[in-house]
């Protein structure tokens, strides 16, 4: 059975997709008992996986038994174990979260939400486990096709928003196929370590130079590095809460894991920093991104739309490690992939928890809810200090590495940057918490009880919430293990 | 110095005590007198465990404890020493006397949200205990940042527009100068040295050239806002908006000593005494304590409002202990260290008697407290013994620090220093003394108050009756907290 991890967890989504579109019309109320066994499935396989690599190494799956390079192969190492679990236990968690909130707001649609849900998660989960160039663009595909699916059904203006991230997706996705042909013409190989076989001689080529910044421009268009994040904010933000709490968490995520694994594997680190030398520009690039995306940040009022260019600044703090060319920030980022993906989630669920009871998510719409929704309250304090960075939460930790990677590459700009957006996310949260926490002022300061009582979200959408609010803690007490035992052999020794 | 250490969970559970009776606390939120005694218990425990490892310490062994190995070379790591043990003491006892207090004054004055005042409080005092105990500069930072953010619905517990505006200045001044300086240096140290464990000498000795040491030092300085070194003091007057038991036990003794612990610890622990005489970084810092020593006293003597003043008196004294660590000699530390009891007993007491003079008159400013020793003669005589503590005059203990502060700027040939010392006592004097002489000899048709006995609830005024007891107590019995902080400076000097 656990050999056969690779498979199940793409090949358990993907077909429990198709039971619940059947299933939908039988009866809407198998929907969402598939879908969760489904995740549930995926999740258990993910762990179990990573617990295997963590036993034996590296694991090699040939798909239907095909060897590479001609077969498709995934290729299961100590990067994408780490990340496969965060992806299917974020999808899980936020499907369990979400339940009542899709059923309130798309009676009708339940079964085909689900249907694109779980096929997106198996987009996801696919982009993260292939080892194949091409295989990686059809999952993309899958998973944006879904995706502009899912965060459609939105408010007014999703579906133009969306429109707008149909575009600028799919010029993303064709440029990475683009790069991906230029490697096939010159290596003639699709599969990823075949390639990275092939390239050394080619490294001066025009061609591989032009395939790698062909790739890299389509991956951060569909990651939204700043300037190419416009698309972002909107889609994100009026699309309803079940889509964007899943896609906020781990698109962009999953789009730095494969430029990570664009840089590591397929061109390896010596190439993109030794041979290229732009890294310092691009860090740069990242710093501007993660000062605009504070900035603009700044100038929401309105909770939903601040937290989306929270993200895009997020996104900055990864490509700006990963492209530090040092062991630490990269360490950093890809610590990061795992702590952004599961505080953007925790953050993202509380606006869920709060559109649902309050109908609203603008600053206005949140007065006294430290009063009416103090769980979910609590869970927004505990994302906020992640994203501030503030120990014991993990946010501090990818924080950690990253800011020490600046300093061993001697890149100040990239610490300043940091440090300028933690304090920069002090004043965002402490804004929102301003807001529920003093307003309605009371004429005088009130000795008497503020007695309006609790109006909290169903315990099905808090108790998922509070588990992520603990895992941020509990992830952050065991970076020194996630470090030690998962991504220090993620990284090429060659780094240091 | 190689001390002997054992393994023990006890700094933990200290620091856990108050962290677990938060949920119960609010449990009981119902019941305010389950509530409180819930507080009590916890209370209790916390100095019980605290005190139980007393004699440890004592002996000169050290207590250590591994929390989670964060980062490669970085533990989440307690280590109980002398100077931790003296401070967790002084906090861990004095949470007894305020909660006692608090129950006074919040009932007193029929204050809303106390099941929040009350958790929040019990979760300062969990990251006040945890600085206390860390034996690193993660952990060190990690309660330094937890007290920040507990203590923020404390300042902000009226929540009006006076609370919102003193809460965001709060923040900006304490979390932005953590984030902004401390975060930074703590980083480039750990990049320099690849440890940040405190050591009697140090760890940057010889790792990196002796202008980023300075600004290394000058980062740390003014990073920890708590400390009140100008120019960041602005926040604790600010924070006075706060209820006075907060004000007393956060703004007087845990949250603003939490701040000069930590200066002290990373002058001694992370650059080392050796260091900083070898660069001269010393002098400027002793300075910068002189200024704010002189520019607090001289502000606090325009104040009409009470706590106004108390704060403005505060960031002076707590210069001293800077003061006194930055002055390197034996006999200065030894002072400074020392001063973190005297002062936080002699303050807490002062805060106590403003908070109780509110709740039975409701008056904040001195200018109406003509003759207020008639009616509230007990508050009022404590108030006197807390003002000369501060002074320094006997029969209290501040004499004892100030004492030593004296003879370490003496051994230190720091005659400039003298002099501030001695002018700052006198300025004290000439801010407190004329409030407490108008407050019992005026002329019957000045008093603004009936010459009629009436005192505060019992609650709030037994409480600063012990504290100013405790005060002249500690003139005569000035242990454990003189040798712990002589064991202390021995393990630093070596003298």
């Amino acid at each position: 059975m656990s050999e056969q991890y690779p498979a199940l967890l793409v090949v358990v989504p993907l077909l429990s997709a198709l039971v619940v579109s059947v299933a939908g019309w039988v009866n809407k109320r198998l929907c969402f008992p598939i879908a969760v066994a489904a995740l549930g499935v995926t999740a258990w396989s993910c762990v179990g996986l990573l617990l295997r690599v963590l036993d034996e190494g590296v694991i090699v799956y040939k798909l239907g038994g095909w060897t590479p390079p001609m077969g498709i192969a995934y290729y299961i190492d100590y990067l994408n174990s780490l990340v496969l679990p965060v992806v299917s236990i974020v999808a899980l968690l936020n499907l369990i979260a979400n339940k009542k909130g899709i059923e309130q707001q798309f009676p009708d649609k339940t079964g085909p939400f689900y249907t694109l849900y779980l096929l997106m998660v198996t987009g996801l989960l696919g982009i993260v486990v292939t080892g194949d160039a091409f295989n990686l663009y059809v999952l993309l595909e899958i998973a944006a096709l879904t995706g502009y699916g899912l965060l459609a059904m939105g408010e007014e203006r999703a579906p133009l928003a969306t429109l707008n991230y149909l575009y600028m997706g799919t010029i993303g996705a064709c440029f990475y196929l683009l790069g991906v042909g230029y490697l096939y013409i010159v290596t003639g190989s699709l599969n990823m370590v075949d390639i990275a076989g092939l390239l050394p001689p080619l490294y001066q080529s025009k061609a591989v130079l032009a395939a790698f910044i062909i790739c890299m421009v389509g991956v951060w268009l569909k990651m939204a590095f700043f300037p190419l994040h416009a698309w972002l904010p909107n889609a994100y933000t009026y699309a309803n809460s079940a889509a964007s709490s899943l896609i906020a968490p781990l698109v962009t995520k999953v789009m730095v894991y494969v430029m990570i694994r664009l840089i590591l594997t397929v061109f390896t680190p010596e190439f993109v920093f030794t041979t290229l030398a732009v890294s310092d520009a691009v860090v740069w690039l990242a710093v501007i991104a993660i000062v605009m995306g504070a900035v603009l940040a700044l100038a929401e009022r309105n909770l939903k739309k601040m937290l989306t260019y929270i993200v895009v600044a997020e996104v900055g703090y990864m490509v700006g490690g990963a492209w530090l060319g040092n062991r630490d920030g990269m360490t950093g980022a890809i610590l990061h992939i795992v702590n952004d993906a599961l505080m953007t989630l925790c953050v993202f669920m509380v606006v869920g928890n709060i559109v649902y009871k309050v109908k609203g998510y603008a600053f206005e719409d949140l007065q006294g809810l430290f009063r009416k929704m103090p769980f979910t309250m609590a869970a927004l304090v505990i994302g906020a200090m992640s994203i501030i960075g503030v120990p014991p939460t993990c946010g501090f930790f990818s924080k950690w590495y990253l800011i020490v990677g600046a300093i061993s590459a001697g890149h100040y700009g990239f610490m300043a940057a940091l440090i300028f957006s933690s304090i920069v996310s002090v004043v965002l949260f402490f804004r929102v918490f301003e807001i529920c926490y003093y307003e309605p002022f009371a004429d005088h300061h009130g000795h008497d009880n503020h007695s309006g009582g609790m109006d909290e979200a169903p315990v099905s959408m808090v108790v998922p919430l509070l588990i992520v609010a603990v895992i941020l803690i509990v992830v952050g007490l065991y970076t020194g293990d996630i470090v030690n035992h998962v991504i220090q052999f993620a990284i090429p020794e060659a780094m240091v | 110095m190689n001390m002997e250490t054992i393994i023990s969970i006890k700094p933990l559970l200290a620091i856990l005590v108050s962290l677990l009776v938060v949920p119960i606390l609010v449990l009981s939120g119902k019941r305010p007198n389950v509530r409180e005694a819930c507080t009590f218990l916890a209370a209790g425990v916390k100095f019980l465990i605290v005190l139980s490892m007393v004699p440890v310490i004592l002996n000169g062994t050290q207590i250590v404890y591994t929390i989670a190995e964060v980062i490669p070379g970085v533990a989440l790591k307690l280590r109980v020493d002398a100077f931790g043990m003296l401070f967790a003491l002084v906090s861990s006892s004095l949470w007894i006397v305020t909660s006692a207090y608090s129950i006074g004054y919040m009932r007193g004055l029929k204050e809303h949200s106390q099941t929040r005042y009350f958790c929040f409080f019990a979760l300062a005092l969990s990251a006040t205990i945890g600085v206390a105990f860390s034996a690193n500069l993660l952990t060190l930072y990690l309660f330094y940042e937890m007290l920040s953010f507990a203590t923020y619905p404390l300042v902000t517990h009226h929540q009006d527009h006076e609370a919102r505006s003193s809460g965001r200045k709060y923040l900006l001044y304490i979390v932005g100068t953590s984030i902004g300086f401390v975060l930074p240096a703590m980083l480039i140290s750990y990049s320099l040295a690849g440890t940040l464990d405190f050591s009697s000498q140090g760890f940057l000795a010889g790792t990196a050239s002796k202008p980023l040491i300075g600004l290394l030092c000058f980062m740390f300085l003014f990073g920890f806002a708590k400390a009140a070194i100008m120019p960041f003091h602005s926040w604790l007057p600010a924070a006075m908006v706060a209820p006075t038991p907060v004000s007393a036990l956060l703004h007087a003794v845990a949250v603003v000593k939490v701040g000069v612990f930590c200066v002290a610890r990373v002058l001694t622990g992370v650059f080392g005494t050796n260091l900083l005489f070898s660069l001269n970084l010393n002098v400027p810092i002793i300075y910068i304590a002189s200024f704010t020593i002189m520019a607090g006293s001289l502000i606090a003597l325009s104040q009409d409002n009470l706590k106004r003043l108390l704060a403005f008196s505060t960031i002076a004294q707590l210069s001293y202990i800077v003061l006194g660590v930055g002055l390197l000699s034996p006999k200065g530390m030894t002072g400074g260290m020392l001063h973190i009891a005297m002062h936080a007993f002699g303050k807490i007491t002062l805060f106590f008697c403003a908070g109780a003079i509110f709740v039975a008159t409701g008056k904040k400013n001195i200018s109406d407290m003509i003759g207020i020793g008639r009616r509230m003669p007990v508050t009022m005589a404590a108030f006197f013994i807390g003002s000369l503590s501060i002074i320094g005059m006997p029969p209290c203990g501040g004499f004892i620090s100030k004492w030593y502060l004296v003879l370490g700027s003496l051994q230190a040939h720091q005659m400039t220093i003298l002099f501030v010392l001695l002018t700052s006592s006198l300025l004290n004097a000439a801010y407190f003394m004329p409030f407490v002489y108008k407050a019992f000899f005026c002329r019957p048709e000045d008093a603004m108050f009936e010459n009629k006995v009436q005192e505060a609830p019992a609650f709030c005024v037994v409480p600063l009756v012990i504290t100013a007891t405790i005060s002249v107590i500690l003139l005569f019995y000035p242990q454990p907290f003189l040798r712990l902080a002589r064991m202390m400076v021995q393990s630093i000097t070596g003298v």
